[in-house]
């Protein structure tokens, strides 16, 4: 039974290039305090567009109605339980806003004397020692944007060392069960990509390794906690191996909200990593970013980080351009301060024993769901499962019911879907993740529902499939969008 | 719950770790603290960074008025806490915000297509590099000195790794437009792209039509960039460009130390499937609505991983959005009329000072001083509360005694002329 949600009429809205009106407008300038300029003559006539063709004009209460109706077609976490395997979807802390919106932080500019950006500088000083010593690495780089470009920058890293030691070799190995981003990272790094299948735990299969890992093998990227949500437990065999033929260990951080104060990745033989400040570190991912992706590394790294690194000089701190084995920058500026600084709002907030308290909470959450929907799901990997857990539909399968279909039936209970069929190596995979942020109440619900799904798919397959019946948009047709693309409003 | 997990300690759940790997002590952090707290240590540190200046930098970062909607939009838990819009039946508010921000991006660029947002305007040079060699199949990039000077190092850190070659073609020391006999005379047939920023990064509206023209003339790709977005509701779009990369800064988003910000790469259709990063298409659902979906995904990492147009997954939803709430509060007269007044602004700090240059310039302007080095001039301002300009010698050695100013909108009169006393 449906107890969580019910519906509610939402209000239509047209896109804002159809309900435009000539002469509406929703903005005040003030009054210019200097002569004008005739752009013709200051830029050249044919530089001077003409007016914008199709740019919408509204009245400020047209366009507060118009961004309020839209949102509220959207699922938040605000709303409820966002069991996204893989993207820890934890509540994000008000506070953050608040403090990122700060005048002398979010109006900092860039170039601003050092001696004018000290506040901004220690903040991000202090971020980098706190992720040093949550990830047990030596140094750590704020510049990368999100997690995709901090896995750029560490295999650009390793790269560099590599090309230092004489040969900078060939081959990146990414396990079969890895992120897309992985994969399509070492190609942009300049590597070429060999897949590694898993063993049948689930696991990096260490004796393969030995044989896999030739002169050739620049790195292994390694997500640990892996996508099944099961800790890599011969990571440090794994580490052994590559450093004794001189090939390195990149961790992909997206799962470290199962490790924040229990385990280190510097402890475990890792080289560089880089952490999701969108995922484990609360910052919001407001529908598709911004992120961060800071990078930690080893000493042996250090010298190769993006350019420009803080410094300590005398009591301030000052930026450091001169860094002659540097890969370069990988962005403007130094990083996503905006973000840095929520996160360093989540960390302050929590504390050391709070952010173990939040791991804890997190493993403790996945672990409740796994042991209460097993007998109703298929549970492909019995190894032990830390902050996800992942599930097949092999038992709702045979009734012609797969996950996405029990995914879109979850909405009509009131929750977000799981990750679906991800990981690749499972088929028809239910990837969930809790997070800390849930209570035994929110837990109970989410599980009643898909124990209530999991019953529906056995007396009536066709309402699964047919699912979702309470959104105000219905199942979309992706495979039109594709197949004729309108990517823009045109004028009919 | 721990009876239902059958255990007695949530302990217990990390005791199949290897000891080996386990943590033997307490993070060395300090324990938590409250909210008036955070928020008191983030007063103290935006304290340190200096208040009460007035600032005329520019060079890739913007001052603008952040109109109060875009906080009230951006600041509701829908938008805010919302994941990436996979779920299309539960996330039509994000994505159709988004189909709305590209459209905008085209109507402003003229392109025909433009995607979802890319980190920011440095990235989507090098993304828009590499689409150009995807078309082209060729391996070469010319780009001018004008270009934002760190851009361009962020392009050669992935050309470096990428086996592209990148070369730089100069500005005229007069006009501070591009050279194009320079330009003419290192292109050659296997150069994929061509790339110019205009304005370029001293401010100035350049030879657009001219370098496409040489450009395309050898099969190479236009690739146009821009930095100050308030420029687009005032430049002619350039029919000749093939991709158009830049920054929306401009455009709502606080300067932020430097991020987050977002970029755009918009384009031709011819160009589409070799895009890079996230698109929004228009659908129906099984009722016959209009819906968005994301869309033409097979380009993407997480459906072609090693073979994927980039390996960009998350991006900038939030900050395109509130340029999507920006362009929808100034519309097409507004987004004219705030272009205008940044044009006037600048035009009468130069008016007051001694451009360094003699191209036709936006909001920006390079200024020579005379007696003393841009550094003194700066110095000396400080005392008045005014942080100056960009000392340009920091890129560019052959301008050492200049630097590059910016007025905008938020430009008061009294401040410019206290800054021309100050250096003139």
């Amino acid at each position: 039974m449906i107890t969580k949600v019910r519906t509610h009429p939402s209000q239509n809205e047209a896109l804002l290039f159809e309900r435009s009106s000539p002469g509406k407008k929703a903005y005040q300038l003030p009054d210019l305090d200097v002569p004008p300029v005739d752009a013709a003559a200051a830029l050249g006539a044919e530089n001077v567009r003409a007016a914008i063709d199709g740019f919408a004009e509204v009245s400020e209460v047209e366009a507060i109605r118009h961004f309020t109706r839209l949102s509220t077609w959207n699922y938040a976490i605000d709303h409820g339980m966002y069991p996204l395997g893989s993207c820890t979807m934890k509540y994000n802390p008000r506070v953050n806003e608040v403090v990122a919106r700060t005048d002398g932080l979010a109006w900092a500019h860039p170039y601003q004397p050092e001696a004018l950006a000290q506040g901004c500088m220690e903040t991000m000083a202090r971020l980098e020692a706190i992720l040093a010593e949550i990830t047990g690495m030596d140094a750590v780089t704020l510049q990368p944007s999100a997690g995709a470009q901090g896995e750029l920058t560490g295999i650009l890293l390793i790269r560099a060392l590599l090309e230092k030691r004489g040969d900078p070799r060939k081959k990146i190995l990414v396990p079969d069960s890895a992120h897309g981003t992985n994969p399509a990272t070492a190609a942009i790094a300049g590597y070429a990509v060999e897949n590694i299948p898993s063993n049948a735990a689930g696991l990096l299969d260490v004796s393969a390794l030995d044989r896999i890992v030739t002169k050739d093998v620049a790195a292994l990227m390694v997500t640990n906690p892996n996508t099944l949500g099961v800790f890599e437990e011969n990571i440090v065999q794994a580490a052994e191996i590559l450093h004794a033929k001189g090939a390195m260990l990149y961790m992909d951080g997206a799962n470290m909200n199962a490790l924040v104060g229990i385990a280190r990745p510097g402890d475990f033989g890792v080289d560089a990593l880089h952490l999701n400040l969108h995922k484990t570190f609360s910052t919001p991912h407001g529908g598709g970013g911004p992120g961060a992706g800071p990078v930690a590394v080893k000493t042996a790294l250090e010298p190769f980080l993006p350019a420009p690194r803080l410094k300590r000089s005398g009591k301030k701190w000052a930026w450091d351009y001169n860094r002659k084995r540097s890969i370069g920058r990988v962005r403007a500026f130094y990083g996503n301060f905006g973000v840095l600084v929520r996160a360093l709002a989540y960390i302050l907030a929590h504390g050391g024993p709070g952010l173990r308290n939040a791991t804890v909470d997190a493993v403790l959450n996945a672990n409740y769901i796994r042991k209460r929907l097993e007998p109703y799901y298929d549970l492909p990997y019995s190894s032990p499962s830390m902050h996800e857990v992942v599930f097949s539909d092999a038992r709702q399968e045979p009734g012609g019911v797969r996950t996405g279909d029990i995914a879109k039936r979850l909405i009509d209970y009131g929750f977000h879907p799981y990750t679906v069929s991800f990981p690749l190596i499972v088929h028809g995979a239910l990837m969930i993740e809790p997070t800390e942020t849930e209570g035994v109440p929110e837990l109970d619900a989410f599980i009643d529902a898909m124990i209530s799904i999991a019953k529906e798919v056995e007396t009536d397959p066709q309402l699964v499939k047919e699912a979702p019946y309470s959104t105000r948009t219905s199942r979309v047709d992706e495979v039109t969008a594709a197949r004729k693309p309108v990517l823009r409003w045109k004028p009919n | 719950m721990m009876d239902a997990c059958g255990i007695d300690s949530p302990e217990a759940l990390f005791a199949h770790l290897p000891e080996a790997v386990r943590i033997k002590r307490p993070l060395d952090l300090p324990a938590g603290i409250s909210e008036y707290e955070i928020v008191e240590y983030f007063r103290q540190r935006a304290a340190e960074n200096g208040i009460g200046y007035s600032s005329f930098l520019g060079a890739g970062v913007y001052r603008h008025f952040r109109p109060v909607l875009v906080d009230a939009v951006v600041s509701r838990g829908e938008f805010l806490t919302s994941y990436t819009p996979y779920q299309a039946e539960i996330s039509q508010g994000t994505l159709t915000a988004i189909f709305e921000f590209q459209t905008m991006i085209c109507q402003l660029t003229g392109m025909d297509v433009a995607n979802a947002s890319m980190y920011d305007g440095s990235t989507a040079l090098p993304e828009a590099v590499l689409m150009a060699a995807r078309v082209t199949g060729k391996r070469r990039a010319l780009v001018a000195r004008s270009v934002h000077p760190e851009y361009r190092e962020t392009l050669r850190t992935y050309a470096r790794n990428a086996g592209l070659q990148v070369e730089e073609f100069d500005y005229g020391p007069e006009s501070g437009t591009i050279q194009l006999e320079d330009l003419d005379r290192k292109m050659d047939g296997a150069t994929a792209a061509v790339v110019v920023q205009s304005p370029n990064f001293f401010g100035i509206v350049d030879q657009v039509k001219a370098a496409g023209e040489i450009a395309h003339r050898a099969g190479a790709l236009l690739i146009l960039m821009f930095t100050e977005a308030v420029s687009l509701g005032i430049l002619e779009p350039q029919p000749e460009a093939d991709i158009v990369a830049g920054e929306l800064q401009s455009f709502a988003i606080s300067p932020s130390y430097g991020g987050p910000y977002a970029g755009i790469i918009a384009t031709r259709e011819k160009f589409m499937r070799q895009m890079p990063g996230r698109l929004v298409g228009q659908t129906t659902d099984s009722r016959g609505n209009r819906a968005f979906c994301l869309t033409l995904s097979t380009r993407e990492q997480h459906i072609r991983r090693e073979r994927a147009t980039s390996n960009i997954c998350t991006n900038q939803a939030l900050i395109a959005l509130m340029a999507t709430v920006f362009m929808t509060v100034y519309g097409k007269q507004g987004l004219r009329e705030l272009a205008e007044q940044n044009l006037a602004k600048a035009h009468y700090l130069a008016g007051r000072l001694k451009p360094r240059f003699s191209g036709g310039f936006f909001n920006e302007i390079a200024v020579r001083l005379e007696g003393r080095t841009p550094e003194q001039g700066n110095k000396a301002l400080l005392k008045k509360k005014i942080i100056g300009g960009l000392p340009l010698g920091r890129f560019y050695p052959e301008l050492a005694d200049s630097m590059l100013l910016c007025a905008t909108e938020m430009s008061r009169r009294a401040d410019m002329d206290a800054l021309a006393e100050v250096l003139s």
